[in-house]
């Protein structure tokens, strides 16, 4: 008993809960067909939800007012990027992803740069980048035919045993982003900022390297991200990350992890990411109208919020 | 003392390089066309104002502008009553979610961001193809062309002196803004901080349909995406006016200058400087950048 009670304060259940209980609907509703294939459906989309997720998670936890609005023009043109270099040659795969790779990573280094530069709060600057990076990405990408080379489309929608690798492997990688949030000095400074900035820094953390790598991190994993959902959905173009915006923000809370910062949670990243696809899903089902499914799926988010419930006052 | 006229600086800034690529465009006609969607950019920023006087943030301000848009182009012409009452809710519906962040004590980015889904939904149920047409009356408003000073001008004017004048100069005012610079210490003198958070959820509200109406008035047609870019120009229209997020530290006169620099830099300076199609949303980022740049130059030369 007393294990399910320590399990229920953990805030990252409720994200798991909404989720299953949204599959268990739409099961209901079908009268269980497509479970399985559901659920696999929902894995490859949720992996780049919780990519994007996990870097905007580290960003927030840095404190109020971080945030990275890039994301969405990132994707995009680390997307355009990936497939240029590539250029459908299966032998320039990993190329490819190393470069998206280092322009998401510039990127994020550039939103920081700015930051730091001018002064101004994160919410602005990368707002400013954005529009930027849309630019480039614009000029960049025209008229270019980009299709991923047929071994990269094939590795991004490959499944063993109706899993996606995609999926285990991005399973692997948010579990040492957990440890590296938990046990690693990055991870305990980065919490530490959060909290307090000028207490961290009279502790001696390297308030400034610290911000710089998150960011970095952040853009990094965002142009992982763009590679990735090119492949997957056969072609970049520059509106493929548009819904990461809201999204990268929506899972972080959801799954909860304090927009006041300092603390952070990657379970429920996951549990948060699987939430909205299935929801998604859900609604697809029922095969309500655009118009309703928008409506639908804002009042479930803030249904989701308000009994999740925010933090106690600490005073 | 020049910190506080930074954001008239980044406007003069701005009118200076129109002024030097396009000197035809500073006269009476050229200001009424620059400055077409001043007035609802104004309005919208106005409202991002408020909630980020007492700490908060409003990410669904460009769903609610384009809501309220396609509600104003079809009830509010065909069914006046209907139209009124359905704005009327609306607002209601801003003053309960300010309640409910202050009661649950939720995070407002997260409720918002969950709130532009809403809106954005009712506008898609409301005018499911882009159409409609403004009421009559507004058309006429919104074309009103006075003597001398053009109409955003003089609209501007009236709104910054108006909203400067309620929260900056009444008692109340000043209780709303305590609300995000000290909570704690209004609380403890008596002040009920669920109704300073109700207040300032609904004046969003209100402002937020006024931006959505004057919107209607001059585009004469809603489409349910007419006000998606309003959510990010007018978070950047309160920090170019001088605003903060946290502290309650915010300028009605400032925001309202914000949003002219913003819809002055959004479009006539890039036609001016004959920047192709696909580098205007990047010249309007650098702008954005060179005006923030600029500022820090003088806020550091102050010290």
């Amino acid at each position: 008993m007393t294990s399910v009670r320590t399990l229920l304060e953990k805030p990252w259940i409720w994200s798991f809960v909404g989720a299953l209980v949204v599959w268990l609907a739409t099961i209901g509703f079908t009268g269980g067909y497509g479970a399985g294939g559901m659920v696999t459906a929902a894995l490859s989309l949720a992996v780049f939800t919780v990519i994007v997720g996990v870097g905007q998670m580290f960003v927030i936890t840095l404190g109020p007012g971080n945030v990275d609005l890039s994301l969405p023009a990132n994707i995009g043109l680390a997307s355009a990027v990936a497939m240029k270099v590539m250029g459908g040659s299966d032998s320039m795969i990993v190329v490819g992803l190393l470069a998206a790779l280092a322009c998401g990573a510039a990127i994020g280094a550039i939103n920081y740069l700015l930051i730091w530069a001018l002064r101004i709060p994160p919410i602005i600057a990368t707002l400013s980048a954005s529009f930027i990076i849309q630019s480039v990405d614009i000029s960049y990408g025209r008229g270019l035919q980009i299709k991923p080379p047929p071994g990269f489309a094939d590795f991004t929608n490959w499944q063993v045993l109706g899993i996606p690798v995609l999926a285990m492997l991005t399973v692997v990688f948010t579990i040492g982003a957990a440890l590296a949030l938990q046990r690693m000095i990055y991870g305990r400074s980065v919490l530490a900022i959060g909290q307090n900035i000028r207490a961290a820094w009279l502790a001696g953390v390297h308030v400034g390297r610290i911000r710089f790598l998150t960011y970095t991190l952040c853009g990094a994993l965002g142009g992982i991200d763009g590679a990735l959902l090119a492949g997957y959905f056969r072609g970049a173009n520059v509106d493929i990350g548009n819904e990461y915006l809201l999204a990268s923000i929506a899972v972080v809370v959801i799954g909860g992890t304090s927009v006041a910062g300092g603390k952070a949670n990657v379970p429920g990243v996951w549990g948060a990411g699987l939430f909205l696809v299935l929801l998604l899903t859900m609604l697809n089902t029922f095969g309500v109208s655009a118009g309703v499914r928008l409506v639908l799926t804002g009042l479930i988010i803030v249904g989701v919020i308000t009994a999740a419930g925010g933090e106690k006052a600490v005073r | 003392m020049l910190r506080g006229l930074l954001p008239a600086l980044s406007l003069a800034l701005v009118l200076i390089a129109i002024a030097w690529l396009n000197p035809r465009a500073i006269s009476y006609f050229g200001f009424n066309l620059m400055l077409n969607l001043a007035i609802p950019i104004a309005l919208a920023t106005i409202a991002q104002m408020f909630v980020i006087a007492g700490n908060e943030l409003d990410l669904s301000i460009g769903t609610f502008v384009g809501f309220v848009g396609c509600v104003t182009a079809t009830w509010l012409r065909d069914a006046p009553l209907i139209g009124i009452v359905v704005l009327l809710g609306s607002i209601a519906v801003y003053a309960l979610l300010g309640a409910l962040i202050h009661l649950r004590n939720l995070p407002s980015i997260v409720v918002t961001l969950g709130m532009s889904f809403v809106w954005q939904g009712l506008a898609i149920l409301v005018l499911p193809k882009p159409g409609g047409k403004a009421p009559d009356w507004l058309l006429s408003i919104m074309s009103f062309k006075p003597p001398y000073l053009p109409f955003p001008i003089l609209a501007a004017l009236i709104i910054a002196a108006i909203v400067h004048f309620g929260l900056m100069r009444t008692s109340y005012g000043v209780i709303l803004r305590g609300s995000g610079g000290n909570a704690a210490a209004l609380r403890r003198a008596g002040w009920s901080l669920l109704r300073t958070k109700i207040v300032l959820f609904a004046l969003t509200g209100l402002f937020g349909v006024l931006s959505g109406m004057a919107l209607i008035g001059i585009t004469t047609s809603a489409d349910a995406n007419i006000g998606n870019g309003y959510t990010l120009l007018s978070i950047a229209g309160v920090i170019l006016g001088g605003g903060e997020f946290v502290g309650g530290r915010v300028s009605p006169i400032g925001a309202v200058l914000g949003a002219l620099t913003l819809a002055l830099a959004a479009s006539p300076l890039l036609t001016f400087m004959h920047i192709p199609p696909d580098w205007q949303v990047a010249a309007n980022g650098a702008i954005l950048i060179i005006v923030l740049a600029a500022r820090v130059l003088i806020s550091r030369r102050e010290r």
